[in-house]
């Protein structure tokens, strides 16, 4: 029984309310003015209120039964006599436990694992079970709230204050939801990362210069050697802070002030979304073309100038095209700074016959410089936490090289091969994952946030 | 006579300065106009590049032959067809055996060998939807193998090369558009992949991302636009949410891993918790464009309905919502084009996960197309290139139609006041 049925049918049965309600509403003022009177709230709010006394309860009651019923039917299953066969723990028993219910539910096609066959019919009897006490519940939960609602419904009874309580209330839960967002980045992160510190010195982790993680090995094989994530975070600066920006400033800069200076308005209208469509191109596209077009080029251009090391993964190829990527991001935040320099400044310059590039350069460009920086960390926040490039192109070997012809991997590149893989939670190598998450989290908020004050004491100076 | 001539030079340092001046002017406006050349001429050399690529994605190579139903040699009765599984009627019926002996009598034994194993499936197809072509003869068409249709782009084994060849030559072995590219999931083999199991998977993880993303994203936005009083904890929120609109997406995924499949470990690769995960991204960017979005509404509107004795609440969604919509509708727009691109979070949370067959719910395992591109990656089978390419390709026109209508919507409904 899917788990969308309670949702819907509380959804539904909000509907029902929300009609019935108005109806008696109805009913209740043309009583209420033929004797005189006028109802404190329009009909439709006694319908909201109903209806929200019948979907609140009833849908937190859905949601909640969703996450506990999976652990209520494993226990069920769990106490038939038919899983006393189970390997006692482990991976095998997730394996099978997982393949009976996926067949049970009717997603799964063939039995790959006969252990799975005797389970299927209790896991079945079981969610059928469960579904059926879940949705009976959520009805009920949702008649009381309706009859309670119901009860309520006087001609003077202040249905709107009540409702609009309610949306405040709602209001202020969603607004909420950014703060619990970022409260479970860091408290995820953080519980994680501890764990993995109990495994591996923090010292050793940002010092060392070994990076050699293997999820095969036992825990504490290679605690001291082969967490040091210093060769990571070289190359990640190395690609996104150092290449990228070679190629996103000079190119992002002279783009922003051609098109705002010196382009007709015309092919300012045409370039300009051309250029936002880079950053629109999805990370996945520009991976691909790095590790399909650039990097082939880039590792014969590399031998062709007589460096043997040249690979065919290459920290070039993933900073150039990281580089690509970032152009309207830098473009877009110079534009803003330059726009935000008085008419005044520049006007002064001109009249003083200075030419415009003369003008840009030695007026605009230091007057809107804080800017600039900050748009600048901004980008680099950016490419330093930008994922699909590296792991399409920039390769797997951690090292400490300024070759920008050799693979060179990343923060974001261990992240993903640390967690894709089939490796436990109580092991460091997945742990260090979080580790590195959270390092990464770290540098990215100061980036941002440093680069936010810069800009607004900026934009305050010529206020 | 030293007077002049010494104006003269003068006159003529100053040309001088002057003529270099504006040669570096010049010079400077070159660079300027070099620069957005060259970004515009990448992007067009990276379109370029994928269209290439992706014109054969949409093709495949397919075997031609005549299937000789005729004399009863498949004995299955019409009737039997509308049943619940009729594949497995003709599959019973040895439908298997006799497409591999037609293409052995019609093309050799070692070129019939070099058809795709799965071939009769479309066969079957073929015949459930016309009954009539049971005992009769007609021409079917069934995909290559691999092995054969790398041959026929001249790669791979000369032996196969040169029977791709020798059957080309006959007028056996073409190919041909592939709309099956559309409608098949993902396979082993390039010949018989296609992209609808990962497109369904990405339109339900955007409606559960939508789903969520746009109720809470502008129900904030309200709440901090119209209602919130200026103190601790409102700065905590927007600082909250402009952190959270430029924390990398993989972070996000770390949440997803950590989080959701801690509390739903049994919806490992569901569309609901890509929708989840990827909500808290764009969650942040529909405040900020909702924020603006009603900051535009002049306050006149709301000074009138509070006027004329609407509530608050009232005043907030009887006018100023309807009038921020527009804007708000922008960059959702805008927020789910940037979530159906995404991939890294996706990759946290093990939607990476080999699935042949189409998510037939929000919580049965799936995949996605950014993360179904990234998969087809690693594959080296030069039919993969193509394939990959190709569904870029479909990547990229939703994300065009779906900025489209974003542009659109900003241009016909947005007031300036």
């Amino acid at each position: 029984m899917s788990p969308a049925i309670p949702i819907l049918l509380a959804l539904a049965l909000g509907l029902v309310g929300w009609l019935v309600a108005r109806g008696r509403a109805w009913t209740m003022r043309r009583i209420a003015r033929e004797a005189g009177r006028d109802l404190h709230s329009l009909p439709s709010y006694h319908a909201w209120y109903v209806a929200l006394w019948i979907v609140v309860p009833a849908l937190l009651f859905a949601l909640a039964w969703a996450s506990i019923s999976p652990n209520l039917v494993l226990a069920q299953v769990l106490a038939d006599p038919a899983a006393v066969k189970l390997p006692a723990f482990g991976f095998q028993r997730d394996t099978i436990l997982a393949e009976a219910r996926a067949l049970a539910a009717g997603s799964g096609d063939a039995v790959f694992n006969q252990q799975a066959r005797p389970l299927i019919e209790p896991f079945r009897s079981a969610m059928q079970r469960f579904g059926i006490i879940g949705t009976v519940l959520t009805l009920l939960l949702g008649f009381a709230g309706g009859a309670f609602g119901f009860l309520r419904m006087r001609p003077d009874f202040k249905a709107r204050t009540s409702v609009e309580r309610a949306v405040m209330g709602g209001l202020l839960a969603a607004s909420l939801a950014a703060i619990f967002t970022t409260a479970g980045i860091v408290a995820s992160l953080a519980f994680e990362t501890v764990r993995f510190f109990q495994f591996v010195n923090p010292l050793d982790f940002l010092f060392g210069t070994h990076w050699g993680p293997d999820s095969m090995a036992t825990p504490t094989q290679g605690v001291e050697t082969n967490y040091g994530a210093l060769p990571l975070f070289w190359g990640t600066l190395f690609i996104g802070a150092i290449i990228a920006m070679l190629v996103s400033i000079p190119l992002g800069m002279m783009s922003a002030i051609f098109l705002t200076q010196y382009a007709t308005p015309t092919l300012r209208r045409w370039m300009k979304p051309i250029l936002e469509i880079l950053a629109g191109v999805p990370t996945v596209v520009y991976g691909y073309f790095a590790a399909l077009t650039v990097a082939p080029l880039i590792r014969d251009f590399g031998t062709a100038i007589g460096i043997s090391s040249a690979s065919s993964e290459s920290g070039m190829a993933a900073g150039l095209v990281m580089g690509i990527m970032i152009i309207p991001f830098v473009s877009s935040m110079a534009d803003d700074s330059i726009a935000a320099v008085p008419q005044s400044l520049r006007d002064g310059s001109l009249a003083m016959g200075a030419t415009k590039s003369e003008t840009i350069r030695r007026v605009l460009l230091p007057a809107a410089l804080p800017g600039i920086v900050a748009g600048i960390m901004l980008a680099v926040s950016r490419a330093i936490g930008e994922t699909m490039i590296v792991v399409m192109a920039a390769g797997a070997t951690a090292r400490l090289t300024a070759n920008p012809f050799e693979s060179m991997t990343t923060v974001t590149y261990q992240i993903v091969a640390m967690l894709t893989g089939e490796g436990s939670f109580d092991h460091p190598a997945t742990l260090s994952a979080f580790a590195l998450g959270m390092v990464l989290f770290i540098v990215t908020f100061l980036l941002n946030y440093i680069a936010l004050r810069v800009v607004k004491r900026f934009r305050e100076a010529y206020d | 006579m030293t007077d002049s001539a010494a104006a003269l030079t003068r006159d003529q340092r100053i040309a001088a300065r002057l003529a270099s001046r504006h040669a570096s002017e010049l010079r400077f406006k070159a660079l300027g106009f070099f620069a957005v050349a060259l970004s515009a001429l990448v992007l067009a050399f990276l379109l370029v590049t994928m269209t290439s690529n992706a014109v054969g994605g949409f093709k495949r190579a397919e075997v031609h032959f005549p299937l000789d139903l005729s004399g009863g040699l498949l004995t299955v009765d019409p009737a039997q067809l509308n049943g619940d599984d009729p594949l497995r009627v003709l599959e019973g019926a040895g439908l298997r055996d006799v497409v591999q002996f037609a293409a052995a009598k019609a093309l050799g034994d070692k070129a019939a060998a070099e058809i795709d194993s799965e071939g009769w499936r479309e066969v079957a197809d073929q015949i459930v939807s016309k009954p009539a072509l049971l005992n009769t003869t007609f021409d079917v068409s069934v995909a290559a193998s691999d092995d054969l249709a790398s041959g026929l782009r001249g790669e791979g084994q000369p032996a196969i090369v040169a029977m791709a060849r020798d059957l080309a030559g006959k007028g056996q072995l073409h190919t041909a558009l592939d709309l099956g590219f559309l409608t098949r999931s993902d396979a082993t083999s390039p010949q018989s992949v296609g992209i609808w199991g990962a497109l369904k998977g990405s339109m339900l993880t955007m409606l559960v991302t939508l789903a969520l993303a746009f109720p809470i994203g502008v129900f904030t936005a309200v709440y901090l636009e119209e209602f919130a009083a200026r103190n601790r904890w409102t700065d905590l929120i927007e600082v909250s949410i402009n952190n959270l609109a430029a924390v990398p997406s993989i972070i996000f995924g770390l949440l997803g891993l950590a989080v959701f499949l801690g509390v739903f470990p049994y919806w490992r690769s569901a569309p609901v918790i890509g929708g989840m995960t990827l909500a808290l991204m764009t969650m942040p960017v529909i405040v900020i464009s909702g924020r603006n979005a009603i900051k535009a509404v002049p306050p006149s509107i709301r000074d009138a309905a509070l006027a004329i004795g609407a509530s608050r609440v009232q005043t907030v969604f009887h006018h100023v919502l309807p009038l921020a919509l527009p804007g708000i509708l922008t960059g959702t727009i805008i927020g789910m084009a940037r979530a159906l691109g995404e991939t890294a979070p996706l990759l946290m949370i093990g939607m990476k996960a080999f699935v042949a067959t189409p998510p037939d719910g929000f919580t049965s395992p799936s995949s996605v197309l950014p993360v179904q591109i990234f998969l087809w990656s690693d594959e080296i089978d030069r039919g993969f290139v193509e394939r990959t390419s190709a569904a870029i390709i479909v990547l990229l026109l939703f994300l065009l139609v779906m900025n489209s209508i974003a542009i659109y919507l900003r241009n016909r409904f947005e007031n300036r006041w």
